[in-house]
């Protein structure tokens, strides 16, 4: 049996007229840039001191949030971990909203009431970044019954990481989903390490998300996370399958972040060399390349490029000038009337 | 007018929300086609069909994550966590989930849901299906907390709770579910953060939730038969929102306060009403306000043992006699 992989992969080679299209991969190379160079931006800024709190970077996954928020449609949800940057750039939430809400002001997302690890912007369909591992798959699950239950169409995509699928929470979720059959699909961001520890030291399978899918009646679905093709191809198929009352799907998408778990960590504990390995297998370099073969001319890639640096340029602007949060905004929206009153 | 009982008025509340509106939602384990292990769902299923009231694994993370993503997105689900103990289990819903994700968004996520929960002791079942957990919930901010002590505000208060914007933890005592009241006909309605004077009187005020109203009640009776001492019992109903206005007015009337109070010594509910009485009504009192609880501890399975540490109305109406009498 061909696997969601080998279903992939077949698809490709066939040139930019192929189910994808030159238009939808100019735009998934360029929602990569755009993480790329947002989040290397907000490296940056936070060896400045002017990125407060933490920050969980995706640098070297961007293929992943590129490859499934390509294949949404509008309507569909995203429900994304504290590493939510990404995800939530790529549903086209602005570079300044975001670095403005890692920079903590008053530009920002959540004008600095959130923070880096709880991005949300309800218009773009990302529902919240948790921040507690697991939280967010029943979550998503419910996002999926409410779909289910009014007849809509959309399909509620809930990312997380290897380190996930340990905690009870992620099993609630898979057998609630397949048991109520939800339009809801899980994605595994498998990057080997759940935070210093690797997975593989603290996991009783080889593939994290994959070889616990049979245990909930769903197929074993292990992606390269790196290429964008791939994660779209796979990504359509789900989303296909959750429009159709076909019920959930789990994927595990294989992939590496270039940077530590979060700001704090400079990843000491990684093995000589692996760094490099994945380097070379970088998403954005994999794209580029199938760009140029597939006859794209340099000059629109690099202009790309140019463009987008000039948006993280510029946000980075707007975000130093911005002044910091209205401290009127502390006890507003504790409770559905915009307040804060517990008495009266 | 009917005679209800408290289980008869759930199956009541949730139905007349249902009817009303078909966003409401109801999940939970055993809750469809057995009608909930306290028979407090009977019918339901039967009366809006598997879609609407739907049984759910026992993975009370599920039911509560799942009732707050349809929350977000349009749903107004009513999701029943069996025993309150196993809050616990799905802390991070009510702690962090809950009551913070509308603030963090700065406004963008709703979160209008109800959790209903048999809480509570009386049942002799241990210390871990007994417990009363309405501090654990009143501690947080973002959500609002109700603890109705007859069968009219179960109704009247789970309606409110349901059309209530905001997460609501509807706390519905165990010992309660027998017990009968005279209920009217017709669509009940009523208001959160309205505490309820249920007995007036002139020399001390005593404040009860749940199951400890009725007790207050007949500690209260006592007091008055054999002691002559007029006390004014106020219903607290409902923790978040409190009701303070209802609470200080009684105070500065009768010049004393007794609070009772089921869960554990210490961080109760009781304790943080004292503490505004103190800032703020401290002239009004003409003696040391009194906390009766049950003690620091566990709670004890045996009926012989559990009788003891409950607030019984005897230890209500012989504190207030003693420490009225000092």
């Amino acid at each position: 049996m061909a696997t969601a992989n080998d279903r992939a992969q077949a698809k490709a080679g066939a040139g930019l007229n192929d189910d994808i299209g030159e238009a939808k991969r100019l735009e998934m190379y360029r929602t990569q840039v755009v993480i790329r160079e947002a989040e290397q931006r907000a490296f940056d800024l936070f060896l400045q001191n002017l990125v407060k709190g933490t920050s969980h970077l995706s640098l070297g996954q961007e293929a992943v949030a590129a490859g499934f928020a390509g294949a949404m449609q509008k309507g569909d949800l995203s429900f994304c971990t504290y590493r939510g940057h990404a995800h939530t750039l790529a549903r086209g939430v602005s570079v300044e909203k975001v670095l403005g809400e890692l920079m903590q002001r008053d530009n920002g997302l959540m004008r600095g009431k959130g923070g880096s690890m709880h991005l949300t912007s309800v218009e773009h369909g990302v529902m919240g970044s948790y921040a507690i591992i697991g939280a967010h798959l029943p979550i998503a699950c419910g996002a999926a019954w409410r779909a289910q239950y009014k007849g809509h169409k959309d399909v509620s995509v809930c990312f997380f990481g290897d380190g996930t699928t340990n905690i009870g929470a992620f099993h609630e979720a898979l057998n609630f989903a397949a048991v109520w059959k939800l339009p809801v699909v899980f994605v595994c961001e498998n990057n080997l390490y759940m935070e210093y520890t690797p997975i593989a030291d603290v996991t009783a399978v080889p593939q994290p998300a994959a070889d616990r899918a049979s245990a909930y009646g769903l197929e074993r679905i292990v992606i390269d996370g790196n290429d964008a093709d791939v994660v779209y191809r796979t990504a359509q198929e789900a989303y296909t399958k959750a429009r159709s009352n076909g019920g959930p799907s789990l994927i595990e998408c294989l992939t590496y972040r270039h940077s530590g778990h979060s700001r704090a960590d400079p990843a000491k504990y990684r093995p000589d060399g692996e760094l490099e390995h994945w380097k070379s297998r970088d998403p954005i370099k994999i794209y580029r390349e199938r760009l140029l073969q597939f006859g794209v001319p340099e000059k629109t890639v690099a202009g790309i490029d140019t463009e987008v640096r000039k948006i993280v340029d510029d946000a980075t602007e707007a975000c130093k000038a911005a002044p910091p949060p209205s401290v009127d905004l502390i006890t507003t929206d504790v409770y559905a009337d915009g307040g804060w009153a517990w008495r009266n | 007018m009917a005679e209800l009982t408290y289980r008869d008025a759930v199956i009541r509340g949730i139905a007349q929300e249902m009817e009303r509106d078909p966003d409401v939602v109801f999940i939970g384990e055993d809750v469809g086609k057995a009608g909930g292990v306290f028979k407090a769902t009977v019918g339901l299923y039967d009366q809006f069909g598997p879609l609407r009231v739907r049984d759910t694994p026992i993975s009370e993370q599920a039911i509560l994550g799942a009732a707050m993503g349809a929350a977000m997105t349009g749903l107004k689900p009513i999701a029943e966590i069996m025993f309150s103990d196993f809050f616990a289990v799905c802390f991070d819903y009510i702690a962090n989930e809950f009551p913070k994700s509308r603030y963090m968004s700065n406004g963008q996520v709703k979160c209008p849901l109800v959790v209903r929960t048999g809480n509570g002791g009386g049942s002799r079942f241990g210390a871990q299906h007994s417990q009363s957990v309405e501090n654990w919930c009143m501690m947080i901010p973002g959500l609002k907390v109700v603890a109705p002590s007859n069968p009219t505000d179960v109704i009247g208060l789970l309606a409110a709770s349901v059309r209530d914007p905001n997460p609501v933890i509807f706390l519905e005592h165990k010992s309660l579910y027998p017990t009968k009241g005279e209920v009217r006909d017709g669509e009940i309605v009523d208001t959160l953060g309205t505490a309820k004077i249920v007995r007036p009187g002139k020399d001390t005020t005593i404040l009860a939730l749940a199951l400890m109203v009725p007790r207050a009640l007949e500690a209260a009776k006592k007091l008055k038969a054999e002691y002559g001492i007029d006390c004014e019992v106020v219903d607290v109903r409902s923790l978040v929102p409190l009701d303070t206005q209802t609470i200080l007015g009684s105070v500065a009337k009768t010049h004393r306060l007794f609070t009772v109070e089921e869960n554990p010594r210490l961080c109760g509910w009781g304790a943080e009403i004292m503490s505004i009485v103190a800032d703020e009504a401290f002239y009004d009192l003409d003696g040391p306000p009194v906390r009766i609880t049950t003690p620091h501890i566990p709670l004890p399975a045996a009926d012989t043992l559990e009788d003891i540490v409950l607030p019984s109305p005897q230890r209500i109406a012989e504190t207030v006699r003693r420490s009225l009498n000092s």
